[in-house]
């Protein structure tokens, strides 16, 4: 007798299986997420994802049950902009991946966090673009080749964390599909964040990712970032050198400022206790 | 008070009152009068001041208006918005309508209503900035890849401004459709009287709301929409998708039965759609087909040549697209020569060409120096 899983009322049914990849990291990220709305009692008909171009865009679209807006590429974060001004009482939730919103939509993504609006982002970063077959991405590890640098990346890879805190997150951490538990935490933490909460999955994709690095089972891809990770806190006693080819996980960031949503309102107000002036 | 309550008393304010404005202005007021309450742009002359001045009144009326990082962020907050229950609308100038194209496309292919002003300058590239021009009236019909039809509305006075800025996003409800204002540095600028309309006298479309169970993207030639939070999972994509907004990428049939229903959404309607200004007499042996601002030096070589003695019918398009070809069908019958003054190296005499075999003479201008009466008349007395 077979039993439905239990989070399976999250999910569009009638459109499974999902199209990833076997070993795709991306079904897992799907599976936290689905336990942190189920944890945290959301109603999904208060969620609406956005989402972009990139296999991390399938994660939510179609397969997760809420208002969906799949958009251009690299924009998910400007349409999220738009849907949480007019229903800020929503959680209005971004899942895209390094290419889309660290690369072609990287400008949205560090003016949102410099806004502190309050939209929820999970930046799943599989380390290359893997859709389109391979290319090199801003995540590449220096070094490694790529259909597009196949005598190896000539350039450095981003810390997404970083940025999203130099230009101002609310929240930011950092797992990988190893930490299940750490990010279903902090999943549920930026859900219910008032301000721009970003979290970065480092996921693994055994496929376009997996053949330029010799990893081709998802298994490989958890042993390492097990023993890859280092905790933020370790991190901040060892030196530049250890921390050479290390994944710092963690959570980074946590403090309020105001929302942008609300600042926009204290200016309606404001603005509704002047007189009216017609053109000068 | 909700957002129609103090919109009410607002323009209960304005209302009857005659004003010096400019034309940008005119198209932000126009948005006010139109229901809008949400607005995203960025600086670019010679539009900045529809932005400007909707910062200033339209958190008065509970809307919102942000600049955003870019124009391809600002027409995808509009778009967002839009599908979140606003009526939203963006304003730019060419080298911001060039960056906005790909988002015109998944507005037209997510059925989102929304508006974009173009007030168009001299390019290509930064070309001359604050110069006006009228280069961008075949990029708003076909600047977005793929199939399209498209809407676009050129008026030609500060007055029509604020009616074809309301005109813009009625037709963006009735037909789910993005609508474009191709106004012009000329016209964005000038200053001239207003009267402020009676908002009781303006009629507005309603968003059309789908009932439980209705397909949002098919079914009907123009369905109802839904909003977001409306707990109806809606999936919207700019990927090809069957009725019921789930992606279908792969079947033939799917995508021509949409794309198709798009196109004709428009394209079945354009008569209901298309607009002209006519001054025809009786005998006319040429004809003067003008637009946007360029209208206005044109209309005054007409008169000129017409108390002359000269034979000559006027015809203005308002709505450049869809494009009028039975008017310029009808009026290839009458008339021998056509002539067409228009700031750019001749887009809109081409299209004219298509529908007439009467000789269609292009009165081209650019450099930023719109035609004057003179230029244009020195032609047509020919």
């Amino acid at each position: 007798m077979s039993k439905k899983h239990p989070l399976l009322k999250y999910l569009r049914e009638e459109i499974l299986p999902t199209v990833f990849c076997p070993g795709c990291g991306g079904g897992t990220v799907l599976n936290v997420y689905a336990r942190a709305i189920n944890e945290l009692g959301i109603d999904p008909r208060d969620i609406v994802s956005v989402t972009g171009i990139g296999c991390s865009s399938w994660i939510p679209s179609p397969y997760y049950k809420a208002d969906t807006l799949h958009v251009l590429h690299g924009r998910a974060i400007a349409f999220a902009t738009g849907v949480k001004i007019i229903k800020p009482d929503m959680k209005v939730v971004v899942i895209a991946g390094d290419g889309d919103i660290g690369a072609i939509g990287g400008n949205h993504l560090i003016h949102a966090a410099r806004r502190n609006i309050g939209l929820t982002i999970f930046l799943v970063n599989n380390s290359i673009y893997a859709m389109t077959g391979g290319q090199v991405a801003p995540s590449t590890p220096q070094g490694v080749p790529t259909t597009t640098t196949p005598y190896g990346n000539p350039e450095p890879n981003f810390d997404f964390t970083q940025l999203a805190i130099a230009a101002g997150a609310s929240y930011a951490a950092r797992w990988t599909t190893y930490h299940v538990f750490n990010l279903l935490r902090s999943m549920k933490k930026a859900i219910m964040k008032k301000g721009f909460a970003f979290v970065e999955i480092i996921s693994q994709c055994p496929v376009s990712f997996g053949k330029m690095v010799g990893k081709h089972r998802a298994s490989d891809f958890l042993k390492f970032y097990k023993e890859s990770s280092i905790n933020i806190n370790k991190a901040a006693s060892m030196k530049e050198e250890e921390l050479k080819n290390k994944i710092v996980v963690g959570e980074f960031v946590d403090h309020d400022r105001e929302e942008f949503t609300q600042a926009l309102r204290k200016i309606n107000i404001k603005a509704q206790g002047l007189s009216h002036q017609a053109d000068q | 008070m909700s957002h129609s309550e103090v919109r009410q008393k607002y323009l209960n304010q304005l209302s009857g009152k005659t004003l010096f404005m400019q034309g940008d202005a005119a198209c932000a007021y126009g948005a006010i009068y139109a229901g809008c309450n949400f607005f995203a742009g960025y600086p670019i002359t010679p539009a900045s001041e529809i932005a400007e001045l909707l910062a200033l009144e339209l958190p008065k009326v509970d809307g919102y208006c942000l600049q955003m990082e870019d124009e391809i962020a600002s027409l995808a907050a509009v778009i967002g918005a839009a599908w979140s229950g606003a009526k939203s609308m963006t304003a730019t100038s060419g080298p911001g309508f060039s960056l906005m194209q790909e988002c015109i496309g998944y507005a037209i292919m997510t059925e989102t209503p929304c508006v974009i002003i173009d007030v168009q300058r001299s390019g290509p590239a930064t070309g001359q900035a604050t110069k006006p021009a009228q280069g961008d009236v075949m990029q708003a019909r076909w600047g977005t890849h793929g199939d399209h039809e498209i809407i676009a509305i050129a008026p030609n006075s500060v007055q029509e401004c604020l009616l074809a800025t309301i005109e813009c996003f009625n037709l963006a409800e009735e037909f789910r459709n993005p609508v474009i204002l191709l106004t012009d540095g000329e016209i964005g600028h000038l200053r001239e009287k207003i009267v402020m309309p009676d908002p009781d006298d303006i009629k507005l479309t309603p968003r059309r709301i789908a009932n439980k169970g209705e397909a949002i993207f098919g079914g009907n030639l123009i369905p109802s929409m839904v909003e977001f939070g409306m707990g109806t999972f809606v999936h919207v994509t700019g990927s090809t998708h069957k009725e019921s907004g789930m992606r279908d990428v792969e079947t033939q049939s799917v995508h021509e039965k949409l794309v198709t229903r798009i196109y004709n959404k428009i394209d079945s309607n354009r008569e209901k759609i298309i607009r002209v200004e006519k001054d025809y007499i009786g005998d006319a042996e040429h004809g003067v087909v003008s637009y946007g601002a360029t209208s206005r030096p044109a209309r005054g070589a007409v008169i000129r040549a017409r108390k002359e003695g000269k034979k000559i019918d006027f015809l203005r398009l308002i709505t450049v697209w869809p494009f009028a070809g039975n008017e310029i069908r009808e009026l290839g019958r009458r008339v021998k020569k056509i002539f067409v003054p228009e700031m750019n190296l001749g887009q809109v005499s081409r299209e004219i060409q298509r529908f007439t075999d009467c000789q269609v003479i292009s009165i081209p201008k650019i450099g930023g120096i719109p035609h004057s009466i003179d230029e244009i008349y020195k032609v047509i007395r020919e």
